[in-house]
């Protein structure tokens, strides 16, 4: 038997030598230009990363063609982002321009640095889960065609983290982002009966419902939904397959705004709904992906300098951000879940 | 010219942002279940659902999870991907990688698998998407030999992941490369057997900037901090405002704390430290100016998660500040006592935030041996439901 238990290959085996060297040491950094960083250490020597955008989902033969540049270009040594990006960390400044150089004849993004869009966390969607509301790498696609000047230029006033989860178990947890979309389902679970009683288990079913919307039907052996009090959030289906929730005309994408994480001059926020359905409409999503334009333009246009999408909604109020954006306020935007009275105004203090 | 069998798809193909599709016809060239991958996307592109089987269980000898099992739901068009099934893989922390290991990776899922990968997926995870059943317990066995173990799936501990920390930022209040190395070394067995009533998760950052979202993220975030004086350097900060940074507008006037003027005759900073709360704001706009000050530790915040079940949450601070070093005993003490208190209190796929909901993190607090501080709430309560134990009531 293989061994086990052994965990991950050892990062300081990773690293760069650059960085073994200066591990801990680095003082300041500037930003070159969009997704060119410079990192200085108290040694007086300096990294430069560039950091590249890509689909998350990379083919082996890309990944080895990555690793080629590295090997050209960092001695043999790259990393990732969090958000999905890749950088390449060169110790030799005049080795930067012939990397970009090459990027860009390869068709790779530069940028994502500073106040920029940087790359969409995302999730598998249609490729590759079971439980989506939509795609994920198609709209993100879309989407970084359209956002691409943003990602390679730092003009915005602060930065704009766009995330996208397929459904609301938001593998990819994007309830704090400046811009989150989420698929949705907007129909309540069909329930086959005759399957159900064979392989589910009825009480984890009835305790999965946040709403308490699913019942017992002992005649049947199996449950029934009071779809009065459903919100489709999808939970018993995890539990049962026998309670599927997809439905081509009811599943569609909702869009969220105004969340951070940093803790720069305002706490982290939660992101909100604005937008409470789009249709999925593939391969483009061409409602989702207007509907996100137009709200980072909005407030590339009208927020004040280093003011993150919630401070900038916030200093406006949301009356405004509605006035200015054109969205329609929704019922739907209203909460009704069980938080919901601290999201309502207890004040006189308006603007019309 | 035959007809494309993936027209909408096809359309992904164009465009400045790199292509997804370009991914999958690229492992196509060598592996059919790429290629049947993209039919039945393009299946889903045109009636607008998935067609991915729930569940169906998986795995290698000796591991509970880090398999997650994948079947078609049409077989009789897609027979390439009937088992399609997913590897986690315990990423190098902080995702760094040499090429040599990442190309004897790629040989290995190419060798078993669709050749199609994530970098990464949401935990942090490299994710490889998409090998036979048959050739589960081979490619592990492969993996293993090239040094890369499995992540987390299911009930147990997923794989921590932290954010570049020391390696690469002037921020990290905390090792945060070696915090997460030692975390993960030492609960292997938490990681590799699910045994807990749902999934835990730990993110570590080393700074309030946060780069890992690990506040949103985690139900253990650890957040690098410090409490004494911001370094200045004064010289430094002249610099900036003379290559044109408006210090009084962009970084004064934007201190949430109201605690630093700017001196522009003399082009003097003074920061009254002890209103600072630290927010990272002012060292953000000036990093070769500012850094945080020398005694430096963590917080730790609980209960951090997405909308399922009780809806989204960010975590809560537990703790404004611990010293953070190897070998980071007091942290481990704590993550074990959360530990013990969740596993025997809670329901089936109760996340420990949506416990301490339900319990109270007055109980939560007192089981885990925590004091309570002012810098656990924004504000106490304006309610006046509260308990005593009768002890103090004598």
């Amino acid at each position: 038997m293989a061994k086990t238990d052994f965990g991950p290959p050892d990062y300081r085996e990773m690293i760069p030598p650059i960085i073994a060297r200066n591990y801990g040491k680095w003082r300041y950094h500037e930003r070159l230009r969009p997704g060119v960083l410079k990192h200085v250490s108290e040694t007086g020597e300096a990294l430069y990363t560039v950091r590249v955008g890509s689909p998350r989902l990379l083919s082996t033969d890309t990944v080895r063609e990555i690793c080629d540049l590295a090997d050209r270009y960092c001695e043999g040594h790259l990393r990732f982002t969090s958000r999905h990006n890749i950088e390449f960390l060169l110790s030799d400044e005049k080795k930067v321009q012939p990397l970009l150089d090459e990027l860009k004849a390869k068709g790779w993004p530069v940028g994502g640095t500073g106040h920029s869009v940087s790359n969409i966390v995302h999730t598998q969607g249609w490729i590759h889960c079971h439980t989506p509301a939509t795609d994920a790498s198609g709209i993100v696609k879309a989407l970084m065609d359209e956002l691409l000047p943003y990602f390679e230029s730092m003009e915005l006033p602060a930065l704009c983290r766009i995330s996208l989860a397929c459904c609301l178990n938001m593998c990819g947890a994007v309830h704090c982002s400046d811009i989150a979309i989420t698929g949705i389902h907007r129909k309540p679970p069909r329930i086959d009966h005759d399957r159900l009683k064979n392989i589910c288990e009825i009480p984890n079913v009835i305790a999965a419902c946040p709403t308490g919307a699913i019942r017992p039907d002992p005649k049947r052996q199996s449950v029934t939904v009071n779809e009065e009090r459903c919100m489709y959030c999808g939970n018993c289906y995890t539990m049962c397959p026998a309670m599927p929730i997809a439905d081509p005309d009811g599943d569609g994408v909702s869009i969220w705004v105004g969340g951070k994480v940093s803790n720069a001059r305002k706490p982290p926020m939660f992101s909100r709904l604005v937008i409470p359905y789009l249709p999925n409409n593939p391969p483009r999503w061409p409602e989702t992906v207007e509907a996100v334009r137009n709200i980072l333009e909005t407030w590339a246009k009208h927020a004040r300098k280093h003011e993150r999408m919630g401070e900038w909604i916030e200093r406006i109020g949301w009356e405004r951000f509605f006035e200015l954006t054109g969205i329609p306020f929704k019922e739907q935007l209203i909460d009704d879940y069980d938080l919901a009275i601290d999201t309502f105004r207890t004040a006189a203090t308006f603007k019309y | 010219m035959t007809q494309s069998e993936t027209p909408l798809l096809d359309d992904l193909e164009k465009g400045p942002w790199p292509s997804f599709v370009k991914e999958i016809k690229r492992a196509g060239e060598k592996k059919p279940a790429a290629m049947d991958l993209l039919r039945q996307l393009e299946l889903s592109y045109k009636e607008k659902v998935g067609h991915w089987k729930h569940g169906g269980i998986v795995g290698v000898m000796g591991y509970g999870g880090g398999v997650i099992g994948r079947y078609s739901d049409r077989p009789d068009l897609f027979p390439a991907v009937e088992a399609f099934h997913t590897f986690r893989v315990n990423q190098p922390t902080g995702w760094f990688y040499t090429t040599e290991a990442l190309r004897a990776l790629c040989d290995v899922w190419d060798k078993h698998g669709s050749g199609l990968t994530n970098f990464h997926g949401s935990t942090g995870d490299i994710i490889l998407l998409g090998a036979p059943t048959e050739h589960l317990q081979a490619c592990f066995d492969d993996l293993a030999e090239i040094g890369f173990d499995l992540g987390g799936s299911g009930s147990d501990l997923r794989t921590p992941s932290a954010c570049v920390g020391p390696a690469r930022c002037e921020y990290a209040c905390i090792d945060t490369l070696d915090l997460c190395r030692e975390i993960t070394l030492t609960y292997q067995d938490e990681i590799h057997r699910p045994m807990w009533p749902y999934k835990f998760k730990i993110k570590i950052a080393g700074c309030p900037n946060d780069c890992v979202a690990s506040i949103a993220r985690s139900d253990l975030s650890i957040i690098g901090v410090w409490r004494d004086n911001i370094q200045v350097d004064a010289d430094a900060v002249r610099e900036y405002a003379q290559n044109g940074l408006d210090i009084q507008a962009e970084v004064v006037d934007l201190c949430p704390t109201e605690c630093m003027s700017w001196d522009a005759q003399t082009q003097t900073l003074r920061i009254n430290d002890r209103e600072c709360n630290h927010c990272m704001h002012c060292i953000n706009l000036m990093p070769k100016a500012l850094r945080p000050g020398k005694d430096r530790g963590a917080a730790v915040l609980i209960g951090g998660k997405a909308p399922i079940v009780h809806g989204a949450q960010m975590g809560w601070v537990i703790v404004p500040f611990m010293k953070v070093e190897p070998p980071y005993t007091e942290l481990k003490e704590l993550m074990e006592k959360i530990w013990d208190w969740w596993d025997e209190n809670a329901r089936m796929r109760e996340r420990v935030g949506e416990l301490i909901r339900r319990l109270g993190m007055r109980n939560f607090l007192k089981a885990v041996g925590l004091k309570p501080v002012p810098q656990m709430v924004f504000r106490p309560r304006a309610n006046p439901y509260y308990f005593w134990d009768p002890e103090e009531v004598k």
